[in-house]
């Protein structure tokens, strides 16, 4: 099996489902004859030409509108958002438009349109290039949310979300972009939406993350285990629809459970888990459900390594909730 | 700019025919009488000798299109305050923009509606009682009385379905376009707004990037000169919609939305450019809104009755009448029995429509994803169990 990036697995499944649906095009800034800012369609404007791989000008809302009107007409769009940064324009074309399409249309009309942005911090990108609004969407009846935290989990839930019948805002975390290499399946590799990953078995504590976070709780899971603490890691994989199962199957076995996530605290996804965990199952817990996250804050430039959730920090929670 | 009138008008100011009032100049929207036109306020063709090309079942068939929507505004205004439905939008005066418009169209070309143009689904074959049965919630319609009422949607004429949010379904328009050309489909999308959309980010997108890909797309805004309370002067401070369409790189064509033959005529034009490879045009139709924006809205504590009566003499469906009574094609007798047939159509439609079947409580759940999410099976059964042995509540408005 090729060893790949994240960057060139995602390259690698649009190619693949490019190449198998000729529905497929791909919108967005820069995506065509540079292939990317980050370089995640590079080569695809030279294969498949420019009526596929589309350079537009320069607005959000507009790549995510036409793209919702190319859907309505049977492609089957593949748009990029630069960075999650500066989705906004395209906020009331996601929320008001794509999610509730097929609901408003008793699904005589229907958006198969994934949307690609990069999330996330761990590129010194200050205010504007390292927030991570999944919450914001996790919030929208009708749209679903997915974050790879690997390489191979990347190119399968991309093929998934461009074959799903439904809009997908697909977020891919710049900390993984290039850090981080493994074996990706070539060819068809698909990975089914809303199924978490157990990343890593353990009986004392669950840690529950997603995205780039996921390898912080690796690495913190590993200086834990030194010092005799088991943790169970869970990649939830998809926001929208969430595998609550797989949550509550582990929490229910280990009886604690830590959230990490790097977008603010107040209002971040995670406090949703933490909610369900208490409706679900507040009989099995031993602790207090703790949340490691980023602060109620702008995304620092200077400080960013303090912002960001790390394995110090992730630690310190383990501990509260294993000596509690 | 490529807009520019082909056929003159008279001056307003030449002498009235028929007894007609002095027509007055156009007000706050009007930079000089450019207004493309074919027949005068009086029904007298202005389109230059050899008279008008528009076969007579031609011509009938639009007056019978408009008759429509003013009498369908009629019952359903009634059926408001009687309580039988929530909330109405008119579209009384604006008649000849819409089904102007429509008749340009193929069946096989799509329309992206902005919140006046119930008309142009009617004209493309959406039944009235699918049109009222939607304005009553109803489950017999295929929205399952999931959206206010006006919200249409009719996949068989390719007519997307509507939300209530300002100029994003212009982009559903470039985008459709955009599709089309890719596929090498000879299809031209409709995309139609109002004046205080071209005030939204979305507008400046869609005509932008329509511009740049040379989309098969025709923008028609309906200026009917209200936006709610804020007229055309507070929208903008340029002298026309149109005109703004040279900042594009396209054709702006401004039409006197209150005859129905000048907006064939011009979004005739604009369609076959358009399917041609010849790229989109803007075209602005003036007209007015001569009742609230909605049956929730009194405009009489925001606007002069004296402009309303300006308009209300300037009626577009009284003007192709005129030009039909000169023509011979129409008298009294035949107007009586259309009305007459017309009406019996609306009636069934309320009858039909009013007698559909309320929407069941699985539909609240059904159609947010192609499948139930664990999410939405825990709520839907949740909710189903808990109602079958409780009333279901009595929500406001009922």
């Amino acid at each position: 099996m090729p060893v790949m990036t994240m960057v060139e697995a995602i390259n690698d499944a649009l190619r693949v489902e490019m190449r198998r649906d000729p529905r497929v095009v791909l919108l967005g800034e820069d995506v065509g004859v540079k292939g990317g800012v980050f370089g995640c369609s590079a080569g695809l404007w030279k294969e498949f030409g420019g009526d596929r791989v589309m350079d537009t000008p320069l607005s959000e809302s507009g790549i995510v509108g036409a793209a919702i009107g190319m859907a309505l007409y049977g492609l089957v769009p593949v748009a990029e958002i630069q960075f999650s940064d500066f989705i906004y324009p395209a906020f009331d074309q996601i929320v008001s438009e794509a999610a509730k399409m097929r609901y408003r249309s008793g699904g005589e009309y229907t958006v198969p349109m994934t949307i690609r942005t990069p999330i996330g911090g761990g590129i010194r990108g200050g205010h504007y290039h390292s927030q991570s609004p999944e919450a914001y969407f996790a919030h929208t009846p009708g749209l679903k949310v997915v974050v790879p935290s690997t390489p191979s989990d990347a190119k399968g839930l991309l093929l998934a979300s461009i074959r799903d019948p439904d809009p997908v805002l697909f977020m891919e975390p710049k900390l993984v972009y290039r850090t981080l290499k493994e074996e990706v399946p070539e060819g068809e590799h698909v990975v089914e939406i809303g199924k978490a990953r157990v990343v890593r078995s353990g009986k004392d504590v669950t840690l529950i993350a997603w995205g780039g976070m996921v390898g912080m709780c690796e690495k913190a899971a590993a200086k834990c285990a030194e010092e005799g603490i088991d943790c169970e890691i869970i990649d939830v994989r998809t926001i929208v629809p969430l595998d609550e199962a797989t949550i509550l199957e582990s929490v229910k076995k280990t009886g604690r459970a830590v959230i990490v996530y790097e977008a603010p605290k107040t209002g971040g996804f995670g406090g949703e888990i933490s909610a369900i965990l208490a409706e679900k199952a507040i009989e099995w817990l031993e602790a207090p459900i703790l949340r490691v996250t980023g602060f109620d804050t702008p995304f620092p430039y200077t400080l960013e390594s303090v912002y960001l959730p790390e394995p110090g920090r992730i630690r310190e929670a383990v501990l509260k909730v294993v000596r509690f | 700019m490529s807009g520019r009138p082909k056929h003159k008008s008279a001056p307003e100011t030449a002498a009235p025919r028929g007894g007609a009032p002095p027509p007055a100049t156009i007000p706050s929207t009007h930079g000089g009488d450019d207004l493309i036109r074919l027949l005068s306020p009086e029904g007298v063709w202005l389109g230059g000798s050899g008279g008008s090309p528009f076969p007579p079942s031609r011509l009938i068939e639009l007056f019978r299109g408009m008759l429509r929507i003013r009498l369908l505004d009629g019952r359903m205004l009634n059926l408001q305050r009687q309580g039988r439905i929530g909330f109405f939008g008119q579209s009384t005066g604006q008649e000849a923009a819409i089904v102007g418009s429509a008749a340009a169209l193929k069946p096989e070309d799509w329309v992206a509606p902005a919140l006046r143009e119930a008309g142009v689904a009617l004209w493309r074959g959406l039944p009235i009682e699918r049109l009222i049965a939607q304005c009553m919630g109803k489950g017999s319609e295929v929205s399952q009385g999931r959206q206010m009422p006006c919200h249409h949607s009719y996949r068989a004429a390719n007519f997307i379905s509507m939300s209530s949010v300002i100029a994003t379904q212009l982009l559903h328009g470039v985008g459709v376009a955009m599709a089309a050309q890719m596929k090498k489909d000879p299809i031209v999308c409709m995309a139609y707004l109002g004046d205080g959309a071209t005030s939204e980010p979305d507008f400046h997108s869609a005509l932008n990037l329509a511009g740049v890909r040379k989309a098969p797309v025709v923008f028609f805004c309906q200026n009917n000169q209200w936006a709610i309370s804020v007229p055309f002067a507070k929208q903008t401070a340029s002298r026309s919609i149109a005109v703004k369409a040279v900042a594009y790189g396209m054709p702006g064509v401004r039409v006197d939305g209150n005859d129905v033959l000048a907006v064939l005529a011009e979004a005739g034009k604009a369609v076959e450019r358009a399917r041609s490879g010849g790229g989109p045009t803007l075209i602005e139709a003036v007209t007015y809104r001569r009742l609230g924006h909605s049956s929730s809205d009194d405009p009489t504590r925001y606007r002069d009755a004296d402009e309303v009566k300006l308009w209300e003499a300037r009626d577009p469906i009284d003007r192709l009448r005129k030009h039909l009574l000169s023509l011979g094609l129409l008298n009294q007798s035949k107007e009586e029995a259309i009305e007459e047939e017309l009406q019996a159509q609306i009636s069934e439609g309320i009858r039909v429509g009013e007698a559909g079947k309320e929407p069941p409580l699985e539909s609240l759940f059904s159609d947010v994803f192609a499948e139930l999410t664990p999410q939405l099976r825990e709520q839907r059964d949740a909710t189903l169990a808990e109602f079958a042995h409780r009333e279901l509540p009595k929500g406001h408005g009922h």
